[in-house]
């Protein structure tokens, strides 16, 4: 009982990882409709940024937080005005490449400056967060990251609803000639929404960098966890993320737990499958998929 | 009767038997002819081991390659999944050599056939879904095929691999890369000719009307999902019968090779080489399987000529710069080498006018 309940923890403290790191993933889907394969070293650039003005550069964690997010806003930025404007109306499997090279040339960068070893960063978080409940424990470091994802669900919640920029957002991903023929500025939306989408990549990218410290390989390598977690959830659905990403972290500590441990490397490929033949559009997603 | 022709400025064709001719003119015969002939008695007589080694290395990737064009450039069906397929093919032609002791000219069709009933079951999501969903679905297949190498380790050999004997053909030993560079590209060449010719008949112009748009094909009387099928089968063929070439060429495989990186490599050669053009993917393999070689050798370089930890420190530049290629091709000519070619082509054929 003990050992289901160690689990289940873990599974939970897991999902909420992979939940807060398929946000930003989601967000650019939502608005462009982009399938972006270059998410985790997205994830990664952020960490990074962080470790270097944190530990490197000794700044203070505040400020280097603020520095981190101001500057991932603007990498998203520049991604989306070099590489991803010139692909508007281009074919799918372009685009898709397009990010595929993105990936390949970040990590490359990231290796070539970090090298492939894991980087700490110094200890800022409060120890008094962690929580005892007879024999389990929860890290202080993993209730920060639910505090984390469920301040990112509402407060994003609430920018899609209410903001006029959330409801551009979400007229150009629901149809693209519409929101042109209605004034809005669909070029500005995409920029805006790979800014936001790089800078929630950062945040994500720190808190997976608190927990399992700063690596390249395994920060993008997270990217390809995020597609079982979103194609669950329903791929525009940012609450669905968050489910769709605790249902995988659980399902992949109870294979490892109970059946065996290199199933669990493969056990949301095998349920992502399972779902896309069964409900493609996921548990959340708007159901709008053509079969022809 | 042929009648010598020119290439004409224009597109004066009147019939549909025009359209679909794969020769224009005689010329095009002729500069076939020339090019078999250095493929076949001038190349392999003037290169280094290493160069044959290279060529060879180009040769089984572009046969793959051209599979994966006939279904991602032709059908329009994207698939993440080759570098798996290409595994399953040199991993049964392995375990059907070591174990079933098949021949070399039974194996390796075995393995192209086995290869394609594996990819028509990783084609069955195609009847529901399309686009980007299919894309997800193939890259999971990616995933369970890679964890199959590894784990099945009675029939795989798991982490360790299986070591595939020399083979031979009507008792000639193919362990000399020069043999061998005649069986790659007698294959080649094969294979270059049932691709072309498959895109000409109705089979390849239903691919074709799939991948312009798939509700006009329904209406048109074309059966969608077993011709998207068929077109996996084929593809998977292409991937399974190079892997095949693999397996015997290397004589050594375990599962490393095979991982996604492999297929992003095919879908960057299709990409770089031009979408829905065989030349194409053979002119994508040539530059990527060259640019790799180039790359590993400037390392290699500076790891000799300067101090070994700049060579460490650069190694991962090439990732940077193989990646950079494939952004850049997107960009600036998304239609690929083939469509360079075509220019310069048409340059030569418009000159002096060719504005």
């Amino acid at each position: 009982m003990e050992f289901f309940l160690q689990l289940l923890v873990n599974g939970l403290s897991l999902g909420f990882l992979y939940a807060v790191s398929a946000l930003g993933f989601v967000m650019i889907f939502k608005s462009s409709s982009v399938l972006n394969f270059a998410h985790g070293e997205l994830l990664a650039i952020g960490a990074f940024m962080f470790l270097v003005l944190s530990a490197w550069a000794k700044l203070p964690i505040i400020l280097a937080f603020a520095i981190t997010m101001i500057g991932s806003f603007a990498l998203g930025f520049v991604v989306e005005r070099l590489f991803l404007r010139p692909l508007i109306g281009e074919a799918l499997i372009e685009v898709i490449m397009l990010t595929v090279g993105l990936a390949i040339m970040f990590k490359g960068i990231m290796l070539f400056i970090f090298g492939g070893d894991i980087h700490d960063y110094p200890k800022f978080l409060p120890e008094g967060l962690s929580m005892e409940w007879g024999a389990i424990q929860i890290p202080s470091v993993y209730v920060a990251t639910f505090v984390i994802g469920i301040l990112f669900l509402i407060i994003f919640g609430l920018f899609f609803k209410y903001s006029s920029q959330g409801i551009y957002m979400r007229s150009v991903a629901d149809n693209q000639p519409a929101a042109l023929s209605l004034g809005v500025h669909v070029k500005r939306v995409f920029a805006l929404s790979w800014a936001i989408a790089a800078l929630v990549c950062a945040m994500s990218g720190i808190v997976l960098g608190i927990i399992n410290g700063v690596n390249v390989h395994e920060l993008s390598s997270i990217g390809l966890k995020v597609f079982p977690v979103v194609i669950l959830g329903g791929l525009d659905s940012i609450g669905g993320a968050i489910i769709g990403g605790v249902i995988i972290g659980l399902l992949e500590t109870f294979t490892g737990g109970y059946i065996s441990t290199s199933l669990r490397e493969v056990i949301p490929y095998i349920v992502l499958v399972i779902i896309l033949m069964v409900r493609p559009y996921g548990l959340f997603g708007l159901v709008e998929i053509e079969r022809v | 009767m042929n009648k010598l022709q020119f290439h004409p400025c224009g597109n004066f064709r009147e019939s549909y038997y025009e359209e679909i001719r794969i020769f224009e003119t005689d010329f095009g015969r002729l500069w076939m002819l020339i090019g078999l002939m250095l493929l076949f008695v001038v190349i392999p007589f003037i290169s280094s081991p290493y160069m044959l080694y290279v060529l060879n290395t180009m040769g089984i990737y572009a046969i793959a390659a051209i599979g994966l064009n006939l279904l991602i450039g032709y059908t329009g069906q994207i698939s993440l999944g080759h570098g798996a397929f290409f595994g399953v093919g040199a991993y049964t032609a392995a375990i059907l050599a070591t174990r079933a002791g098949f021949p070399f000219l039974l194996a390796v069709p075995a393995a192209g056939l086995v290869t394609a009933a594996v990819g028509m079951v990783f084609g069955l999501p195609t009847a529901r879904l399309k686009h980007l969903y299919l894309c997800i679905a193939t890259l999971a297949g990616q995933f369970i095929l890679e964890y199959v190498f590894v784990q099945w380790e009675r029939l795989t050999g798991g982490a360790e691999g299986i070591v595939v004997s020399e083979a031979s053909i009507f008792g000639i030993g193919l362990g000399d890369d020069r043999v061998f560079y005649y069986v790659i590209f007698v294959c080649f060449v094969v294979m270059i000719w049932i691709a072309v010719n498959l895109i000409r008949t109705r089979y390849g112009r239903a691919f074709i009307a799939i991948r312009d748009n798939d509700r006009a094909a329904e209406g048109m009387g074309i059966p969608i999902f077993s011709y998207k099928l068929l077109s996996f089968a084929i593809s998977s063929f292409y991937a399974g019968f190079a892997g095949a070439l693999y397996a015997y060429y290397m004589m050594c495989i375990t599962p490393e090779p095979f991982n996604l990186w492999l297929s992003i490599e095919f879908i960057a050669m299709i990409i770089i080489g031009g979408l829905g053009s065989i030349p194409g993917s053979v002119f994508g393999s040539i530059f990527i399987v060259g640019l790799s070689e180039i790359l590993s050798h400037i390392t290699q370089y500076l790891m000799n000529v300067g101090d070994t930890g700049m060579g460490i420190t650069i190694a991962p530049l090439r990732e940077f710069i193989f990646g950079l290629a494939i952004v850049l091709f997107i960009i600036f000519e998304p239609k690929g080498l083939a469509e360079v070619w075509r220019i310069i082509r048409s340059n030569f054929r418009l000159w002096p006018f060719s504005y």
